[in-house]
């Protein structure tokens, strides 16, 4: 069932935009529209254009914000969301997570 | 005379004349509207729903350009787990069903959760909760949510300390029963407030407090209060689906907000869900086996129109098995679900399913 949703009324996730439109939603608390028109503008596309896998694909890659096939080198998992991050101007909660983690001098032990 | 092939509420298929198909949508709609005081369906809904419901082909969809976004309940329950939550009983594990839901059937978000989807039997074993949130953090793209149903019910007896309400309420002993529930409703809210917590602590995207009011005015109330301090105090993103359409007044004198809660239609309920501060709100409303899927899903759309008219948040429908207009079957037929899905965003105008 949950298949069929997909291919029914789906904005097709990281085959096209549609975990981008989603963090809109869940970091802004933007509708539909709204959320689509600040993705495609950040995009620099039509709000159409971001359900079209053709376009899409090449776009990801190119700004290398993790695509759905499995591409050696491309960005992946936090790498990924990192620059999805910058890109649309939102704080993806384990991303700064990591960066504070990073960040954090090391224990003194035993020296 | 040509008829329209279409299923009943129970999934079974049924044939109709035009003219019955026209008389359900309508019917289902009017249905609603008396129940809740809300608008029925305008004429140019009904075109669209004769055109889709009249249209032979196996699968239906929305209009290129008008896709919207989805979320899950149940997590990845449906590929590893058994009949008990509709799942196909693949060998995988959470983390590699949480990728084959990302990769292979392309969702927008997803959601880990326990095998057992309620927040008790999660809380002894958190830590294993977190790690596989944070192994799916860690590798996927798309938004990482962790899903539970609040599920007051297992906090009465005989599964929970605190007395059944059910059993006090037939025998008279209401301020009893009431008691019960704003007691067990006060541990469900710590309880609901920790889990989160943990969730927030390891990065997760949000989380999904799933089938919320399941047992009425008193675990609903305990989720609004578990919603206000995630608000307050994490960064989580929250998403509030209920559990029917009208919430059940096992207590009955409940308020929030200043707002009576029994009774609540889902355009009341996205208000309170709103002010508690959701980010996300999912109606429900049930399928009734012994209707059609027109008479269904026009009476789920009336319900749903009212709710995405006034939300100021974004409202994913549920559109599962036995709601949103689906069919009740352990497997919902693909030309009901698909026709269910695009009518609740091209008539429903929702932000996503």
């Amino acid at each position: 069932m949950s298949i069929s949703h997909a291919l029914a009324s789906s904005m097709g996730g990281i085959r096209t935009t549609g975990d981008l439109v989603a963090r809109m939603q869940l970091t802004r608390k933007m509708r539909l529209p709204e959320a689509k028109r600040y993705v495609a503008d950040k995009l620099g596309v039509s709000t159409r254009d971001l359900t079209d896998s053709t376009l899409m694909r090449r776009l990801r890659e190119e700004l290398d914000i993790g695509v759905i096939t499995s591409v050696p080198g491309a960005a992946k998992g936090l790498e990924a969301k990192a620059r999805i991050a910058e890109l649309l101007g939102i704080r993806i909660n384990c991303v700064e997570l990591m960066k504070r983690r990073v960040a954090a001098p090391f224990a003194e032990v035993g020296r | 005379m040509a008829t329209v092939l279409t299923r009943m509420g129970d999934g079974y298929s049924v044939e109709m004349t035009a003219e019955e198909l026209e008389d359900d949508l309508v019917a289902g709609s009017a249905d609603a509207a008396a129940k809740a005081k809300i608008p029925p369906l305008a004429a140019q809904d009904y075109d669209y729903l004769v055109e889709m419901f009249r249209c032979p082909s196996h699968i239906w969809g929305v209009e290129r350009g008008n896709e919207a976004v989805v979320t899950k309940d149940g997590s990845t329950n449906s590929v590893y787990s058994a009949q008990l939550s509709s799942g196909v009983g693949l060998p995988l594990g959470r983390e590699q069903a949480f990728r084959t839901f990302e990769r292979a059937f392309c969702f927008d978000t997803m959601e880990v959760g326990h095998t057992d989807y309620s927040v008790k039997p999660a809380k002894p074993i958190v830590v294993l909760e977190q790690t596989h949130v944070e192994a799916a953090l860690q590798s996927a793209i798309i938004p990482v949510f962790y899903g539970f149903m609040p599920n007051m019910g297992l906090y009465f007896s005989p599964d929970g300390p605190y007395p059944n309400p059910s059993d006090l309420l037939p025998r008279g002993k209401i301020s009893e029963a009431r008691a019960a529930t704003e007691e067990a409703g006060a541990k469900l809210t710590d309880d609901v407030i920790w889990l989160t917590g943990k969730m927030a602590e390891v990065g997760a995207d949000g989380v999904n407090y799933d089938t919320t009011a399941s047992t009425g005015d008193g675990e609903f109330l305990a989720t609004l209060r578990a919603v206000e301090w995630a608000a307050e105090h994490t960064d989580l993103a929250i998403e509030v689906g209920m559990a029917a359409e009208c919430v059940l007044g096992f207590h009955g004198e409940l308020t929030y907000d200043g707002e009576r809660l029994a009774g609540m239609w889902p355009h009341q309920q996205l208000k309170v869900v709103e002010k508690a501060g959701a980010h996300v709100f999912g109606p429900v409303v049930n399928t009734n086996t012994r209707r059609s899927t027109p008479w269904n899903l026009a009476r789920a759309l009336t319900f749903v129109k009212a709710v995405t008219a006034e939300a100021s948040i974004p409202v994913h429908a549920n559109v599962g098995m036995g709601v949103g207009g689906v069919p009740v079957c352990e497997t919902p037929p693909i030309d009901a679900v698909t026709r269910c899905s695009a009518a609740m965003v091209e008539i429903g105008r929702v932000d996503g399913l």
